[in-house]
């Protein structure tokens, strides 16, 4: 049981909560680091996500895509991402855009599919109410479905957000920052306080993260009489592969 | 750009990392399977057993990779079980979740019948309620298989006795040399889809009555 004192020596010491390499720094970077992925991947997966589910279109293109992006580990793509962005820029294209690159395209499927089933499960018949009373085709989208599909879509977000925080971890791999960098670096320096302070603080944040998510996926659920059936299991079977985000 | 040189003279090297990749998951799925499909029998039937998983296995699932097998090295060194360990537990989060929903999901007038036509509660598991199963525990398989496969390359930072083709990603990036990156990136990704595309038609050969499985979304019960 040394670890955990030796956990407990590192988290409490001073040294470890101040410069650079501290933990508030390492903690800052890895929330901005997660946070950015996912405003670029909400950015793209979002509008093509309610797109594809108003209009029905393009479905088929959007299937094999996410099952394609659901299937590719994140690890493999970093290495494959890794030349070209280092090609680009040698400094940041090391240590930064392959593991950004390669989250994004992690976080992309989960919020795509949600929001595009989202969209689709809305009562069709709500929809053609609405067209009767003169809702036009954005007033729709934006009066009946969005609202009704928040929070699947939010659910999509949530499960993008846990792999992303999970994943940013991989970035220490490639001397990148954020909290990974102490287990990277515990490994390394045979430093078992630091590793686990490491593991502690991650699964801290991960944990905390999916917490907060759940909270505001609660908040989405629209009131009243309106209120959405449960979920039927169906939906249960698929879960985000998880393998960096991991 | 590509080196085929130093590919040619480590296509053994290749072949040996290919396998040992292929038997990291396939103990883990293994084992994973019979724990989740054991449990997930009990946790069908009693509510309280299947709340208490449910909520460790989220727990679990939030757990970054990296952390979780980190955590394990000074506990069990750098052996196989240290990749084992949390490469189930992945499973089960995702496995036992989809075991107990597919056997939760032989709606009541089937159980009836089933319970009329005089079945046992072992008859009916076996008979009804399994075959009625078979698409969400493959679908489970299915997204399991996939993960644990990108899972194994994450065991390379933990040593180089470890890691399936991650070992050649690892240590490409570790030596700025690309082929070596590429060497162990492509094969892992190939091997991904391909179990990927393999449990769909699997999907389609074991429960040819039931629909394409088109978009699902991902759900956070």
């Amino acid at each position: 049981m040394t670890f955990v004192t030796e956990t407990l020596a590192w988290l409490t010491d001073g040294d470890s909560w101040v410069g650079p390499n501290g933990i508030p720094a390492r903690l800052l970077e890895h929330v901005e680091v997660s946070i950015l992925v996912l405003l670029i991947a909400v950015a793209i997966a979002l509008p093509a996500g309610l797109f594809i589910g108003h209009t029905r279109r393009a479905t088929s293109l959007a299937v094999g895509l996410a099952n394609v992006g659901r299937a590719i580990p994140t690890f493999a793509m970093m290495g494959i991402l890794l030349p070209f962005t280092q090609a680009y820029d040698p400094a940041l294209g090391f240590t930064l855009y392959p593991t950004v690159l390669a989250m994004i395209i992690l976080a992309l499927p989960p919020i795509l599919v949600n929001t595009y089933a989202g969209v689709t499960e809305v009562d069709r018949d709500i929809v053609e109410a609405a067209r009767g009373m003169g809702f036009r085709g954005g007033q729709i989208l934006r009066d009946i479905e969005i609202p009704l599909a928040l929070p699947v879509i939010v659910g999509g977000i949530r499960s993008a957000a846990v792999q992303v925080i999970a994943t940013t971890t991989l970035g220490a791999i490639l001397a990148g920052g954020g909290l990974g960098r102490f287990i990277i670096d515990g490994i390394a320096q045979n430093d078992d306080g630091m590793l686990y302070g490491g593991v502690v603080l991650v699964a801290g944040l991960a944990m905390l993260s999916e917490l907060l998510l759940s909270r505001i996926q609660r908040v989405a659920q629209p009131s009243g009489r309106g209120r959405l059936p449960r979920r039927p299991f169906l939906q249960l079977a698929e879960l985000p592969p998880r393998e960096a985000g991991i | 750009m590509i080196d085929w040189g130093w590919v040619a003279d480590h296509l053994d090297h290749v072949a040996f990392r290919t396998l040992q990749h292929l038997y990291l998951a396939a103990i883990a799925l293994a084992i994973g399977f019979a724990v989740s499909f054991a449990f997930g029998v009990i946790a069908a039937r009693w509510r309280p057993v299947n709340v208490v998983s449910t909520a460790i296995a989220g727990l679990v699932f939030t757990i970054p990779s990296l952390a979780l097998f980190a955590a394990l090295v000074p506990v069990t060194g750098l052996s196989i079980l240290t990749a084992e360990v949390p490469l189930v537990l992945y499973t089960l989060v995702i496995l036992l979740r989809n075991v107990v929903a597919g056997l939760q999901a032989a709606p009541p007038d089937v159980r009836e019948a089933a319970d009329g036509m005089g079945f046992r509660a072992a008859g009916r598991l076996w008979r009804v309620e399994l075959p009625l199963a078979v698409p969400l525990i493959i679908a489970g398989l299915r997204v399991a298989t996939v993960s644990t496969i990108g899972l194994v390359t994450i065991t390379a930072t933990l040593g180089d006795a470890l890691g399936g083709l991650g070992f050649f990603i690892y240590e490409g990036m570790n030596r700025f040399f690309l082929t070596e990156i590429l060497v162990g990136a492509v094969p892992t990704i190939l091997l991904s889809l391909v179990a990927d595309r393999a449990f769909v038609w699997l999907q389609g050969r074991a429960t040819p009555w039931a629909p394409p499985r088109g978009l699902q979304p991902e759900s956070n019960a």
